[in-house]
């Protein structure tokens, strides 16, 4: 059934693509487009400025570090530092679901700002987010108050660091309250947001607490799951089945309390490396916890990553309880695999998403037998896209060189290696790789389309020309795309559906892309009257 | 509880907004520019801004909405985004190839005082505008005001670049649109048609942000107000203006400019507004008001007169934007409805002058505009003393659920419902849609928490 995708030549896509841009324009774009060849790996330009007025899908630093990383912690109040607009936009408006208890803070359902006015662009705004952090202590007495920059904050002079540091004293009672530089204009995406993040969620929050609560015997993080239309509820219930403990879920769902006992847990699982393989790194060199990469989006892939944890943990009882829990979970995942790819076999999808999911769901469409023509981020970098083997080679350029490196070493008291290079060295004889990922274009077929932080005119030029029966981004590309007849579906916010991480969210993608293969209306684009037929009838009138 | 955390009791609160009841100017800026054909919004900012106002528009329409921008990097943010505009203005022009950019700006280029006017000559100059085509521009910082803010500049900046009085004066009245649904306006240029008043709405969104799914995606869809059609409101004999808060600054450029008079009204939302527009617009444009159009306001007054009993004495808390909620406040007290807790996040005195007088038999009502007039503090206000109703944008359903009040949708955005851009709420017609949804609110709350033996066949 894969005629079809041979059938499409994607040789010459490049040159049709960039033909229509100016010329510095196209030769910039060009080594943004490559295809993907498994066994030669090519290099692909990535994490470089966007071209002005190309028309990006791409968002901010700010929408990376408060929009992504922050925002799914329930019990910490974010204030954005800054005019309205930025807290406006990032409230209740990506679908991390949360589930706090009945007396559990829960801040996610409101919108913190200083909204700044053109006299505190004049004069400063230090003094109005002071008082704003008084006042939501006053209000809601919470745990934690994060600060967060927004363009103008750094153009001006504020410093938000300082006045947290300033807060945290003038107030007391043990609240922590911390800053993010994360104006919009540093870096060249919401990327930079991503590591911003990360350095102060590890200055200011991992490792605060040390108790260990054992619920069970194996201990694990998982980073990088932001509990989008329920995922990381999925993934709870998976490993509560295999008797796994989740320490800490980053940041899907979570609490401050994950954040500070992370450093407790005995391994760490990268889902979206983009986002916060940072954290998976200093974890490991701060703490001694090794990480891996894993990948719950798809049945196939989930089986495969929990037996990476058993094989890690290497307890007999502990593998038969995971091969237990995937015999039983594969019943129905089969089943439903079975009924939906009597619509979807053959077909063909493109994939332009953020910095992970264009990699993780051609997983799921190679089970709905669903060919991945082309594939990008919005976001990614390079070791996304080639693997992290590349990262010595990788150049950081004018425009991301001043995002904060932080380097940690070695906790003096609390480094504690899970396990001992002999181990490591076993484990990896036996196929699992540690602090390594291989990347999206190593799992793409021969002949394909990768292309990095797609301009809108790219992706018209893409439909027209090889007609994907589904096309996934996100909600800037979903009417344009389904007005040219192709379905698109969400693959940020799942147009409202979802979980589809773990075996119970591969059945829920199997249905809802049956449902758009299936889906009856798009034959009724052309009016009865304007087919040929009609027209013939009206010659033959006259 | 969604809102577990908002209690009756009040603090002072000078710095921190909660919920807000706005959002910022760009966004307003970019909607407006739909409003002329052939145009794409290009915001002058990081890029940040742009994504963000292009998804809250798309989730609001569910149709496409796109734009450009400069995207600023760390190092036009310093020395300035001159050359971004420049780039951004030859690479739109050679592959998007729009009639007209419209741009706007952001904090960012605000505050690093970009010289737009500088700027798009140095790129007329180096010949990178292609003949017939035209970059316009505004200052929308996001600072000041709210989106309304950059809605009234973006139309402004259309009088200001297009506008021409030439000595051939038309018998045209124009109608400046201020921030409603394409549907309101549609239904607007409706009422003008069957009065046989000739008039040219301006920004005009009908058949752009509601376009048929043909199977052939169309970037500049057939709709909006030409660049021709906006010359010539220059010409025109009157202007009137719909909305104060979103229409009067392009009003009063338009008179000092081709000294066409205006006269400015509510956005004709319920009855009163909505006769005060027709006969604004009977009388400028010379035309009777036709029978059909007094049917249609009958038809309004014995929907009420039916239900007058369900509407009498019902409290109402509205969130929402000044030129939307001053005369939807209006037709509630003409129901005999109590709009009791009422906001608007974007500032200016027109609001509280307006509800003063309009609220003026209803002494327990409460109502703030600007500042720190959020939701939040119209929730509190709701759990000192409850309502019947809730009326505002999807924000609202946080409030409506946790409190079990009846919600109607009203505004920007409605992010979690269908079909708002195909029923309008504006003249006879849309105020009888409105006081039905009204009506099914309440009688939907009534049905299912009433008694069993209280529960109704008939209503």
């Amino acid at each position: 059934m894969e005629n079809k995708v041979l059938n499409v030549d994607l040789s010459t896509a490049r040159e049709e693509l960039i033909e229509i841009y100016p010329k510095k324009v196209g030769k910039k774009r060009s080594k943004s487009i490559v295809v993907a060849d498994p066994n030669n790996i090519p290099e692909i330009q990535a994490n470089v400025r966007t071209i002005p007025g190309i028309i990006t899908q791409r968002g901010c630093t700010y929408a990376g570090c408060k929009g992504v990383v922050l925002g799914p912690t329930r019990d910490i109040i974010n204030i954005t530092h800054g005019p309205i607009g930025c807290g406006y936009y990032s409230w209740l408006t990506r679908r991390n679901q949360t589930r706090p208890g009945e007396s559990e803070e829960n801040f996610i359902t409101y919108s913190f700002s200083t909204d700044m006015q053109d006299s505190n662009i004049v004069f400063g705004g230090e003094e109005k987010l002071k008082q704003a952090i008084r006042e939501a202590y006053e209000l809601f007495h919470p745990k934690a108050i994060a600060v967060f920059s927004t363009c103008p904050v750094g153009l001006i002079g504020d410093d938000v660091h300082r006045v947290a540091l300033q807060m945290k004293e003038e107030i007391g009672n043990g609240i922590n309250i911390f800053g993010f530089s994360c104006e919009g204009y540093r870096g060249v995406s919401q990327s930079a947001g991503h590591h911003i993040a990360n350095n102060q969620l590890f200055r200011h929050l991992i490792g605060n607490d040390d108790t260990v609560t054992a619920t069970h015997k194996f201990r694990i993080n998982v980073l990088g799951e932001y509990n989008i239309g329920g995922d990381a509820f999925a993934i709870d219930t998976l490993f509560e089945k295999c008797g796994i403990q989740i320490v800490a879920t980053m940041s899907g769902n979570s609490t401050i309390e994950q954040f500070e006992t992370a450093h407790t847990a005995d391994l760490s699982l990268v889902m979206c490396h983009r986002s916060i393989n940072y954290v998976a790194e200093m974890l490991e060199t701060s703490f001694g916890i090794p990480w891996m990469k894993a990948n719950f989006i798809g049945a196939d892939a989930c089986a495969k990553s929990l037996r990476k944890v058993g094989k890690y943990f290497g307890d007999a009882e502990l593998i038969a309880r995971i091969e237990a829990v995937i015999a039983e979970e594969m019943v129905p995942v089969i089943a439903a695999r079975e009924k939906a790819r009597l619509k979807t076999n053959g077909k063909t999808a493109m994939l332009f998403v953020g910095g992970s999911r264009a990699h993780h769901y051609q997983e799921l469409f190679d089970e709905l037998g669903i060919t991945t023509l082309c594939a990008g981020y919005e976001f990614g970098h390079r070791d996304d896209y080639e693997g992290r083997r590349v990262i010595p080679s990788i150049h950081i350029d004018a425009d991301s060189r001043n995002i904060e490196q932080i380097s940690v070493k070695r906790d003096p008291e609390r480094y504690n290696p899970r396990k001992t290079e002999e181990e490591l060295k076993e484990l990896e004889a036996e196929g699992l790789e540690f602090n390594q990922y291989d990347g999206m274009m190593a799992e793409m077929k021969k002949g394909s389309l990768v292309i990095d932080d797609l301009s809108h005119y790219e992706m018209e030029k893409l439909i027209e020309k090889y007609h994907p029966d589904v096309f996934c981004a996100g909600v800037k590309e979903k009417y344009c795309v389904q007005k040219m007849g192709i379905p698109l579906k969400q693959l940020h916010n799942y147009d409202s559906g979802g979980p589809y991480a773990s075996f119970e969210g591969a059945v829920n993608f199997y249905k809802d892309i049956e449902q758009i293969a299936c889906c009856s209306i798009w034959k009724e684009m052309k009016a009865p009257w304007e087919s040929e037929e009609y027209v013939e009838a009206v010659y033959a009138a006259v | 509880m969604l809102l577990r955390h908002t209690t009756p009791k009040e603090i002072e609160r000078k710095a921190l907004t909660i919920n807000p009841a706005k959002t910022c100017q760009p966004i307003g800026a970019m909607y407006a520019a739909f409003g002329i054909h052939g145009c794409l919004p290009h915001s002058h900012g990081s890029q940040g801004c742009c994504a963000y106002h292009r998804s809250a528009l798309t989730r609001h329409f569910k149709e496409p909405i796109v734009a450009s921008t400069s995207s600023f990097s760390e190092g036009s943010s310093v020395f300035g985004g001159s050359a971004n505009l420049l780039q951004s203005i030859d690479t739109i022009f050679s592959v998007y190839d729009p009639e007209v950019i419209a741009v706007h700006t952001t904090c960012l280029s605000e505050t690093i005082g970009d010289d737009l006017t500088q700027i798009v000559s140095k790129a007329d100059e180096d010949g990178k505008i292609p003949a017939g085509k035209k970059v316009i521009y505004c200052n929308t910082p996001s600072y000041v005001g709210s989106h309304i803010t950059g809605y009234a500049n973006q139309v402004a900046a259309m009088v200001k670049f297009f506008s021409t009085a030439t000595p051939k004066k038309r018998n045209v009245v124009n109608l400046v649109a201020g921030w409603m649904e394409p549907s309101d306006m549609g239904e607007i240029k409706r009422l003008a048609s069957v009065m046989e008043a000739r008039t040219l709405m301006f920004p005009d969104m009908t058949g752009v942000l509601d376009t048929p799914l043909t199977g052939k995606y169309e970037m500049y869809p057939k709709g909006g107000c030409t660049t021709e059609q906006l010359k010539t409101t220059g010409d025109s004999k009157f202007t009137i203006g719909l909305g104060e808060y979103s229409t009067n600054t392009a009003c009063v450029a338009l008179e000092n400019k081709c000294k066409v008079k205006f006269e400015m009204t509510d956005i004709p939302i319920g009855l009163k507004a909505t006769d005060r527009f027709i006969t604004a617009l009977s009388r400028h444009a010379n035309v009777p008001v036709p029978d059909s159009i007094t049917e249609e306001r009958g038809r309004l007054i014995d929907l009420i007169a039916d239900n007058q009993k369900y509407f009498y004495g019902k409290r109402v808390a509205l969130f929402g934007d000044p030129d939307t909620l001053i005369p939807l406040c209006e037709f509630l007290v003409s129901m005999d409805m109590r709009p009791v807790y009422v906001v608007s996040g974007t500032p200016g005195k027109p609001f509280e002058e307006r509800l003063k007088t309009i609220l003026k038999d209803i002494p327990e009502a409460k109502f703030k505009g600007g500042d720190l007039a959020d939701m939040f503090r119209m929730h509190q206000w709701i759990k000192q003393e409850p309502v019947d109703l809730l009326i505002g944008n999807t924000y609202g359903k946080y409030i409506a659920r946790d409190e079990d009040l009846p919600f109607i949708r009203y505004g920007f955005p409605i992010a979690d419902r269908a079909g708002h851009n195909f029923f309008p709420k504006t003249g006879y017609v849309g105020a009888t849609n409105l006081a039905i949804q009204i009506l099914n609110a309440i009688f939907d709350h009534m049905d299912r928490t009433c008694a069993e033996e209280k529960f109704e066949f008939q209503l």
